[in-house]
């Protein structure tokens, strides 16, 4: 067992560890944190494969999306500190989602297992792969890569012409009755432009 | 340094980057001392250490090592007390990559700009769960305008990033500095503007300091903390100005590039880092704070466009004076 063996191993069990605290803990905002951790350690095991450049993109991508989160879990819930009773989930959901991740977990095992089984690499003369990721994705994947930026980018003009459509509509009789000053002044500006 | 024990070479940078790390914003924090002051018609200190109260800041120090340290009864405790470090220690590991000259370097790594981008953004978890544990609306509403900012700003500060990357073709803060020429100055301008002032929003300094505004919510999401883990909120702002004035340095103004550079390449940088620091100190004695929208507006109207302009820019010349 080599060194990195070890390290891989202690990287993986904190990995793993942390991502079941994140499903079982009673708090949101303790969920959000410990799922924090436990993709940030998953950058650390592909650091330890090796492959730099994937592991430093989880931490940039993941830590953003997790501060975002957070945010949600914030303004959503009413995230208490300490457990309260009346805003637990139920014991049935709790078996349902325990029996749903089971059988996710099943089935990627099975399916991801014996295609990776017997596959090796050696870790010891790996060279910087920057430029290869960069290869593999402009070069042979660069339409799906292009794809999924469209995708992207409807997705978010979709929500954002949803919010604006919803916004304008509920505004438009507000602004005639009422005589707030403050409703006045918002008046004279074209409905589109509010902040 | 080669041939010493692996083992006696980690250990001896690990301590120059942490010296590094305690020396440096106490410096900037002096200087920050000295300038405003004198912006503004003042002496600043004058009398901790005698010559120009230069121990103010060590007296600083001193006071808050001997305060109680208070978790609030109704806080969530481990979440409050570890707050402190997950802000501070994200700016050592940032420093650690950031070269002063090719060899003085605390950490090499391949892809060290991306390193840095991906550490510095880790800083805003420690913020979003001090304001949330400390179990006051203050200290909340601080930590989500926080998050709010560094959410926006971040967009435009990668991509002013990517586009000097861009030009030099390569990921590694050593390598984009020594592809820089001083032709960058006019060709990455917008990319320099866009990169300081979001640097300026994500270390949440004035005039972005909106998430601190102590008129409106005490002290954002660091009211309720007192003695050292306060400290370490501070040293976290003071060390993310020398970060980030650095890596402007690196990255926007050639760094160690300069005369005799083969032995005073480390002090150009340093130069050139501080120089940028009293910029930042400057914007803080000049400007007003900005107002939630404003800010707001601000990244997405102004910032975001000007840095898609500098990426497509940074391509065109990238493709036709290769």
């Amino acid at each position: 067992m080599t060194t990195r063996d070890i390290v891989f191993v202690a990287v993986g069990a904190v990995t793993a560890l942390s991502a079941l605290l994140s499903v079982t803990t009673k708090h949101v905002v303790h969920a959000a944190l410990w799922l924090l951790v436990s993709l940030g350690s998953l950058a650390g095991a592909y650091l330890v494969l090796g492959q730099e450049l994937v592991g430093l993109v989880q931490l940039l991508v993941y830590v953003g999306a997790i501060v975002v989160l957070v945010l949600f879990a914030l303004m959503l819930t009413r995230a208490p500190i300490g457990p309260h009773a009346e805003i637990d989930t139920p014991a049935w959901q709790r078996v349902a989602g325990a029996v749903l991740g089971a059988a996710t977990t099943i089935l990627l095992a099975s399916l991801l297992l014996p295609l990776f089984f017997g596959a090796r690499a050696d870790l010891d003369t790996a060279e910087s792969l920057t430029p290869q990721v960069a290869q593999a994705i402009f070069g042979t994947w660069v339409w799906p890569f292009e794809l999924l930026s469209v995708l992207l980018l409807v997705a978010l003009i979709g929500a954002f012409a949803v919010s604006r459509l919803v916004l304008t509509r509920e505004e438009a009789p507000t602004v005639r009755v009422t005589t707030h000053p403050s409703a006045l002044a918002d008046a004279t500006q074209p409905a589109g432009e509010r902040p | 340094m080669s041939d010493l024990a692996p083992w006696l070479e980690v250990v001896l940078r690990a301590a120059a980057v942490l010296a590094a790390f305690l020396v440096l914003p106490l410096l900037v924090g002096q200087t920050e001392h000295k300038v405003m002051a004198h912006m503004q018609g003042r002496l600043g200190p004058m009398y901790a250490g005698g010559f120009h109260g230069w121990a103010q800041l060590v007296a600083d120090g001193v006071k808050f090592v001997q305060k109680e340290d208070i978790t609030p009864a109704r806080a969530d405790r481990w979440v409050f007390r570890l707050a402190p470090f997950v802000a501070l220690i994200p700016y050592l590991v940032a420093l650690a990559v950031i070269p002063l000259s090719p060899r003085v370097v605390g950490a090499r790594v391949d892809a060290s700009v991306v390193l840095v981008l991906a550490v510095i953004g880790v800083g805003v978890v420690g913020t979003l769960m001090a304001g949330w544990a400390s179990a006051n609306k203050y200290s909340l509403l601080g930590a989500m305008r926080a998050a709010a900012q560094l959410v926006s700003y971040e967009l435009p500060m990668v991509l002013a990033v990517a586009s000097v990357a861009l030009a030099a073709g390569t990921l590694s803060v050593v390598g984009i500095a020594e592809a820089w020429t001083p032709w960058w100055l006019l060709w990455q301008a917008p990319g320099a503007v866009v990169f300081l002032v979001s640097a300026l929003a994500e270390l949440q300094r004035p005039p972005f300091d909106m998430p601190l505004a102590d008129s409106e919510i005490v002290f954002g999401a660091f009211t309720e903390y007192t003695g050292l883990r306060f400290a370490f909120f501070l040293l976290a702002e003071y060390a993310g100005i020398v970060v980030l004035s650095l890596l402007f340095a690196v990255l926007f103004l050639g760094g160690w590039a300069g005369p005799f550079e083969g032995w005073f390449g480390w002090l150009w940088t340093l130069l050139k880092g501080f120089l940028v620091a009293v910029v930042v100190i400057w914007l803080r004695v000049s400007w007003p704070r900005m107002r939630e929208d404003q800010l707001q507006r601000l990244a997405w109207v102004w910032l975001v466009p000007m840095a898609l302009l500098q990426v497509a820019i940074t391509a065109v010349g990238v493709v036709v004076f290769p």
